[in-house]
């Protein structure tokens, strides 16, 4: 099982600084936390990860990070994000049905046979919760679901490809209370299996789900710690103000 | 006092009025060429050679002069502008270079075709030799429809939202097979529209292959592409301004067949397009 070990990353687009001087490492079977207000960094730190954020034309990064043993640049771009999988902040959906939506990766990485992507679907839908509520709309419109749905849909796509790690970046932030315990469910039970990073906005499901929680302000890492230890007694001042609300 | 109810009504009449006044003259067009075009409409004049000097008959070679020439353009253009459309937009770096590029093609768009006439006599008639030929008639419609294409594909190709392809790419699913299976099949209405525009512009335009390929007077049908044929927007040119004494209906029925040609070659487009919208499912 991965880890990352990520040394003093910083992170500009154009002239504004993201990230400042991050480092932290991500342990294997763990749920990380990423807590921290509006423009932290966080979102940033976690699309590092797999490399999303060279899609912005003026990103410009320095550090280092490494993936297991190897250099995160070292690793071949769609190997490294078949492995590190990602769930984005809206359920978004690709425009087929739910069943294609599932396949879909694992389509384009070479498997053909239809019983074998009958069972990977079904089994990532499973993983993901999702499975008793589509088994008999899987060729419906993946536009039909609910929110809370897609969401999950979404959460099993990222799992059909069979990743080592997922990134969440507020895979809650569009749902409502009864949906969002769903998908939080869902990662308490993938925790055995996978590494987990998740941002998100809401201090609460950190404190509900994270192993560890991280704060970020600023574009910089305050305090990284059990997320017991953080929401007692926080080490810094600026954590303990956040996490009662006093800002951000 | 204003009165909001008395200003929107106002405004209303005014978009209207302008509305009638672009709906009026089209439907006239279409309605004159109709009514006096299509008395002369029969099997004879679609698949009869004309005959005494043009002033009876059918236009026959005309009509299949312009299907060759409208699908060769077609052939030519829509691969060659879809692949650059996809270049620019998926693969070019956004730096001054792709800017003019992109901005010259768009402006390719608005200069006459008079020009691409000269141009296509210029580079393939005289210099690649291929004489006034079909070959060189389509190249040079080719190259004019080019700008259209490759302008509408690239709006189609901008409009599948970004987050589909981020998705795609966060799957560890590679750049080309998100084009291949994500980009590609929801651009395709729009892509369709832009082929559809550079059809009609095609089929009608006079100067291009005034000079690369339309005969004058040719009843046979051609062998080759690199024969001459007549087509219809030249026959009509010619049978309006350089043949004396032929009857209105003849002329009109010219013009109409060229619209219902049009027509037809742009339905086929549209039936295709409607399909895949109805795929669309966001």
């Amino acid at each position: 099982m991965v880890t990352f070990d990520i040394k003093d990353l910083s992170v500009q687009f154009g002239h504004i600084r993201a990230l400042k001087k991050v480092s932290l490492a991500i342990h294997a079977n763990e749920i990380l936390s990423i807590i921290g207000p509006s423009n932290s960094g966080k979102t940033t730190f976690l699309r590092m990860l797999n490399r999303l954020n060279e899609l912005h034309v003026k990103y410009r990064m320095e550090g280092a990070i490494r993936i297991g043993e190897d250099g995160l640049f070292r690793v071949d771009v769609e190997l490294l994000r078949k492995r590190v999988g990602m769930v984005f902040a809206l359920p978004l959906p690709l425009p087929f049905s739910v069943f294609d939506n599932v396949a879909y990766g694992v389509r384009m990485h070479g498997e053909k046979k239809k019983k074998s992507l009958d069972e990977r679907v079904q089994k990532a839908l499973q993983e993901a919760y999702l499975w008793e509520e589509v088994k008999d709309r899987l060729g419906e419109s993946a536009f039909k679901l609910s929110g809370g749905q897609q969401q999950r849909l979404c959460i099993a796509r990222t799992l059909a490809v069979e990743p080592e790690v997922i990134l969440f970046d507020e895979p809650c932030s569009g749902l409502d209370p009864i949906s969002t315990a769903k998908v939080e469910d869902a990662m308490l039970k993938l925790k055995s299996r996978y590494t987990i990073v998740l941002v998100t906005n809401n201090v609460k499901q950190a404190a509900r789900v994270g192993d560890r929680t991280a704060f970020f302000l600023g574009g910089e890492l305050i305090e990284l710690d059990a997320t017991e230890k953080m929401f007692t007694a926080p080490g810094d001042q600026r954590t303990d103000d956040y996490i009662r609300g006093k800002f951000g | 006092m204003r009165n909001p109810y008395r200003t929107q009504a106002v405004a209303f009449f005014f978009l209207l009025l302008a509305t009638l006044l672009i709906v009026v003259p089209v439907g006239l067009v279409v309605v004159i060429i109709v009514q006096k075009g299509l008395p002369a409409v029969n099997w004879t004049f679609l698949s009869d050679i004309p005959r005494q000097g043009m002033r009876a008959g059918g236009i026959f070679p005309a009509i299949i002069g312009t299907f060759y020439l409208v699908s060769g353009a077609i052939l030519f253009a829509l691969p060659i502008g879809l692949l650059a459309a996809v270049y620019l937009t998926e693969y070019a770096k956004d730096n001054l270079l792709t800017r003019i590029i992109k901005l010259a093609i768009v402006n390719l768009a608005g200069v006459p075709s008079v020009v691409y006439g000269l141009f296509g006599l210029a580079l393939f008639v005289v210099f690649f030799k291929f004489g006034a030929s079909i070959l060189s008639g389509s190249l040079t419609l080719g190259i004019m429809i080019l700008p259209i294409i490759i302008t509408t594909s690239r709006e189609a190709l901008e409009s599948v939202p970004a987050s589909f392809r981020e998705v795609s790419l966060s799957l560890g699913v590679s750049k080309w097979q998100t084009i291949r299976h994500i980009v590609l099949p929801n651009a395709i209405p729009g892509i369709l529209t832009g082929t559809i525009l550079g059809l009609g512009r095609a089929a009608g335009e006079t100067a291009p292959i005034l000079f690369t390929v339309a005969a004058f007077y040719l009843p046979q049908l051609p062998g080759s592409v690199f024969d001459q044929v007549m087509a219809l927007p030249y026959h009509l040119y010619v049978i309006s301004t350089q043949v004396p004494n032929v009857d209105e209906k003849i002329r009109y029925g010219t013009a109409f067949v060229l619209l219902a040609l049009v027509l037809f070659m742009n339905l086929i487009a549209i039936v295709i397009r409607s399909k895949f919208r109805k795929k669309k499912k966001w």
